[in-house]
């Protein structure tokens, strides 16, 4: 899996691509971590368009993100749910917590406002 | 003519994305699923090998045993480990239920399986392992 970091203003936006399991799922938690820890982002936002697979090792750590988000007072979105993922990412209850976004733009937008 | 596959691997993480691919591409020899059945069938491989992994063996060293039979407009899919096993199945199936909640997991890979595949069987000894049955039917849409 390939994980990408950038910045939107005061948003952490992160590109996932590939494959999301149990082996990449440490390596995209010390990734997102390693990055609040710098305390420039307020919310995150997930790019998850190329992320092509999906188990529950990969809603853990997005779900333990979104903890530490939350109660920091930010929020989080996502934006092109890959088919593939969709299944899960409904099942788990995530739209609730994460809304998701059908462009960059409008997750940034609902984000900032 | 019935098809059928047995496979032994070592419990390593990176070993689950080769389990799934595997089980998926064999799948094929039972039908044209469709890309969403495809992809249940997936997930649901994921979350048995990585149980294994993870629970079984605690992540430390052991063998996995990958068996998958076919035969037309169907899929049975095998997962052994040879670890710690279960003590409660019925309760470990419920969803949201881990023992495991310090590491981020959520206690859903159960209700995956269950919600991906037609059927699930658990059969598990304290001490001596788990085996995990999974059953996927095509559905026969409109076809012809
Ligand atoms: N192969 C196994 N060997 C031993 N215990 C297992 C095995 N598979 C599952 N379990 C037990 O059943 C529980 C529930 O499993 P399940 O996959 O539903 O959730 P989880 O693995 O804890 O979390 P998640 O799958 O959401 O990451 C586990 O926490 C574990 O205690
Ligand atoms: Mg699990």
């Amino acid at each position: 899996m390939e994980i990408e970091l950038k910045y939107r203003g005061n948003v952490l936006v992160v590109t996932l691509k590939g494959e999301l399991d149990q082996h990449s799922a440490d390596r995209f938690r010390d990734n997102v971590e390693k990055e609040l820890d710098k305390e420039i982002a307020m919310h995150v936002l997930f790019n998850l368009s190329d992320l092509t697979f999906m188990d529950s090792s990969g809603l853990g750590v997005i779900l333990g993100r979104y903890r530490r988000v939350n109660s920091a007072g930010g929020r989080m979105a996502a934006c092109f749910v890959h088919p593939s993922v969709e299944r899960l990412y409904n099942m788990a209850g995530l739209p609730r917590i994460i809304p998701s976004y059908d462009s960059e733009v409008h997750a940034l937008a609902a984000l900032k406002g | 003519m019935d098809n059928w596959f047995e496979l032994r691997i070592p419990a390593l993480s990176q070993n689950v994305q080769f389990a799934r691919a595997v089980v998926a591409q064999f799948a094929l020899e039972a039908g044209d699923w469709s890309l969403v059945e495809l992809n249940e069938i997936r997930t649901a491989v994921s979350e048995a090998v990585t149980n294994a992994i993870i629970h079984g063996y605690h992540e430390g060293s052991g063998d996995i045993l990958l068996r998958g039979m076919v035969s037309p407009g169907s899929i049975l899919v095998v997962i052994s480990d040879f670890g710690v096993g279960i003590i409660d199945v019925e309760e470990a199936r419920q969803p949201l239920f881990t023992t495991r909640p310090d590491e981020e997991r959520c206690g859903l890979g159960f209700t995956v399986m269950e919600s991906f595949m037609d059927e699930v069987e658990v059969e598990s000894t304290p001490g001596q392992g788990t085996i995990v049955k999974m059953t996927k039917y095509l559905s026969f849409s409109v076809k012809q």
